[in-house]
């Protein structure tokens, strides 16, 4: 890499930007046959976890760090954000959680009822899912050589058979489970400093345990692909589906569910909702016969706003190879592509 | 819920009076789910009906970003064109105003700027390249989401500041009410970039030569304040179609149809099909706050030139609060040879001269996140537009893919 390179938000974003450099960075620097464990899937498939094959079964193993600022939102705070992402991510991969392990940094100086509340979060939300805590660690880094608090969380899960989503195939419908953008929404809008003027704004963030394991028990075989659309929001998720397959994904906008308060806020800054992160929801790749049942069956649990929104085809044209289209709400054809970061307008 | 097209607009207008932004959603989804289809359809028999190309400007960048983000092009018959207009404050916004700011806030005055205006680039050579650039080297800027905001700010902190004041008629009540009602903080002035729009039409059909227009989608909040009236002239004095619209997908394709109605019968009016928020007249208060606090002045648009009487600048009776005035600036100064970057063609783009493809620098060195020019700074430059809409840039192959898709 260049001399005077430097590392930038965008690199950290989730989108094109950090596929890039953790492919430059980590993964070609891997030999081939050491990218993954014999059977199993690794670091070179962009996915939720990886796996593990032993004898019959499958372990699925996640690891995250998380930072979010203000550390605690309406919704939740940077311990739920940790727990819920590592174990739905573990979900995502058709794996049900284990156990988990947590290490936290915290700089030095920090408030301890802070970090009190805080972990407490990140456990509570773990152990009510029945989940073990069976390991960890704890760092304090000097004042101003971090801000205020990391914490990275190692999920271990196993799965009868695991949900890679380079399994999505043309045909497949395209599922939500609930409205988008909700955590991105709320975390753009605290840290803009309009919580009290905007109304209406709470982050989703929940683990997914009580709506995934009914529904992979249920559909184990037809769930071809599934993620949580969290950093670049779905449209990095389906982008990467559609570019690991080399399909178009085609999605009908106006059946994106959103809730209004969302998309009035998004809207006045003019960031597209398909780029907003969600944490407390779930893409999925449905083989088209059991779609229907599937919604059926996840609004029957509550999730009331579960939609199909787009399918994977087979690429009509060499342009559209790869990536993934949508049809406005008045019958027009853009493209929905990665944001890099997002920056609100202004005037 | 049942509606008529014809009684859309006065129900639209009632939500809106009300506030009822659940009711106005719905009813414009519900609007665009059934009429949207219908006025394609027209837009297309209309286009086929007069049987030549025609070229329609839209004004304003928020109406570029509509066009764009619904992929009306790509529904659109190949001889309409739609082209963007000179509507983004930041693009036309010149750059001596950001070398004056960005001294300023190395000698330790703290600019309060709007968040796209921070990444303008100044003259060209100038270092550092931005406020934000100064920022990274010690001079005092801050962020701010509108005057109001500034005024928050200023008066809870010691220390001069300065706001940089850029926009059009839509930005400058806020701060013409504020002065007016005296409640300007002493430590805040203001530097006034203000343009008028009208002024800027009127140089596009006399001093531009290779733009032929055969519509106009006029703007629509600048409009809330100034009067649908204010394009009266378009049509009067240069027979072109106009038609003042709203924001939404369906705004803009009504206005479409009925530019081409126009054009198919061969007659020139203006058309406000905003009428739930633009009146005739505009908002009165208004703009007796704009003409009590600001001069009009010929005005230089960044690398466009002077536009005659286009320019607010603070009146005798308000310097006090001038930025211009307080810090011995000079607005124009003398050395304008320095507003356009080599290779940018940001000042042909905002006048439909160019697309933003034309421009060697586009998507090249000049990308979103690492703006060259200022039409790829603010989201509503048609480069930035363009940039995160890469179908705008195939539209050809994208509308015959749309042709083949099977949903």
């Amino acid at each position: 890499m260049a001399g005077d390179e430097k590392v930038t938000i965008a690199h950290g974003a989730g989108g094109k930007e950090t596929w890039e450099i953790v492919n430059k960075l980590i993964v070609r620097r891997i030999p081939e046959h050491l990218r993954r464990t014999d059977g199993g899937v690794g670091i070179d498939k962009l996915d939720d976890g990886a796996v593990i094959r032993v004898g019959d079964k499958y372990i699925v193993v996640t690891i995250d760090s998380y930072t979010v600022k203000p550390l605690k939102f309406p919704g939740g705070d940077l311990g739920v954000l940790a727990a819920s992402g590592t174990i739905n991510d573990l979900l995502m991969m058709g794996a049900r959680p284990v156990a988990v392990e947590d290490a936290i940094i915290v700089e030095e100086g920090v408030d301890m009822g802070l970090v009190n509340e805080i972990v407490s979060s990140y456990i509570k939300v773990v152990t009510d899912e029945g989940i073990a805590v069976i390991g960890g660690d704890f760092k304090v880094m000097p004042k101003g050589s971090l801000d205020t608090m990391v914490i990275t969380s190692t999920g271990i899960g196993i799965a009868e058979r695991p949900i890679v989503d380079t399994g999505l195939r043309v045909g497949d419908d395209i599922v939500v489970t609930g409205p988008i953008a909700e955590h991105g929404a709320t975390i753009i809008a605290a840290q803009l400093g309009m919580l009290e003027t905007v109304k209406g704004l709470s982050s989703d963030i929940k683990p997914l345990t009580k709506i995934m394991l009914p529904l992979l028990e249920k559909f184990s075989n037809y769930i071809h692909a599934a993620r949580d659309p969290t950093r670049g929001g779905i449209a990095s998720t389906l982008n990467e589906w559609a570019s690991a397959i080399g399909k178009t994904i085609i999605l009908k906008r106006e059946e994106v569910p959103i809730k209004e308060s969302v998309r009035s806020f998004l809207d006045m800054l003019g960031i597209d909702p398909l780029h907003v992160a969600s944490e407390g929801i779930a893409v999925l790749g449905v083989d088209p016969e059991v779609t229907d049942e599937l919604v059926r069956y996840l609004r029957s649990m509550g999730q009331v706003h579960a939609s199909v929104i787009g399918k994977v085809i087979e690429p009509p044209s060499d342009i559209v190879r790869g990536k993934v289209l949508a049809e406005t709400e008045v019958g027009g054809l853009v493209f929905v592509d990665t944001a890099s970061v997002l920056v609100p307008r202004i005037c | 819920m049942q509606v008529k097209y014809s009684s859309l607009e006065s129900m639209l207008r009632e939500y809106v009076m009300e506030r009822n932004a659940d009711a106005y959603r719905e009813l414009i989804s519900k609007v665009t789910k059934v009429y949207s289809g219908a006025l394609v359809a027209k837009i297309r028999k209309l286009a086929r009906g007069v049987g030549r190309a025609v070229k329609i400007m839209d004004f304003c960048g928020t109406h570029e970003w509509t066009i764009t983000h619904y992929g009306i092009r790509t529904l659109v018959p190949d001889g309409v064109e739609l082209i963007a207009g000179p509507g983004c404050p930041v693009c036309i916004t010149p750059a001596y105003y950001v070398d004056q700011l960005i001294k300023l806030s190395l000698d330790g005055v703290e600019v309060l700027t709007y968040g796209d205006a921070v990444r303008l680039p100044a003259s060209v050579g100038l270092k550092p390249r931005s406020l934000l650039e100064a920022k990274a080297i010690g001079g005092k800027v801050h962020v701010v989401y509108s005057f109001m905001d500034a005024v928050k700010y200023a008066k809870s902190r010691t220390g001069d500041m300065v706001f940089f004041a850029i926009g059009f008629e839509t930005t400058m009540p806020s701060v013409a009410s504020v002065i007016i009602k005296g409640k300007v903080p002493k430590n805040l002035t203001i530097l006034t970039a203000y343009r008028y729009t009208p002024p800027i039409v009127r140089y596009l059909f006399t001093k531009v030569k290779g733009v032929h227009l055969d519509g106009v989608i006029a703007p629509g909040h600048v409009s809330a304040v100034i009067g649908a009236s204010s394009w009266e002239f378009i049509p009067k004095d240069y027979g072109v179609p106009t038609v003042v619209a709203g924001f939404e997908a369906i705004d803009v394709l009504i206005a479409i149809e009925k530019i081409l109605e126009m054009i198919a019968k061969s007659k020139a009016e203006l058309v406000n099909e905003y009428s739930r928020v633009v009146k005739w007249e505009g908002n009165k208060l208004a703009k007796k706050a704009i003409s009590e606090v600001f001069d009009v002045h010929d005005a230089y648009w960044r690398g466009i030139g002077f536009v005659e009487r286009s320019g607010g600048f603070l009146r005798d009776r308000f310097k006090e609060y001038d930025a211009v005035r307080q810090y011995g600036l000079r607005d124009p100064p003398e050395d304008l040879s320095k507003e356009i970057i080599p290779g940018c063609k940001c000042h042909e783009v905002v006048l439909g001269l160019s697309k933003p493809t034309d421009c060697p620098l586009f998507m090249k060195v000049c990308r979103p996140s690492s703006p060259y020019g200022p039409c790829m700074v603010s989201i509503e430059g048609t480069c930035r537009i363009w940039a995160e809409h890469p179908e705008v840039l195939m539209l050809k192959e994208i509308k015959s893919t749309s042709n083949t898709l099977k949903f």
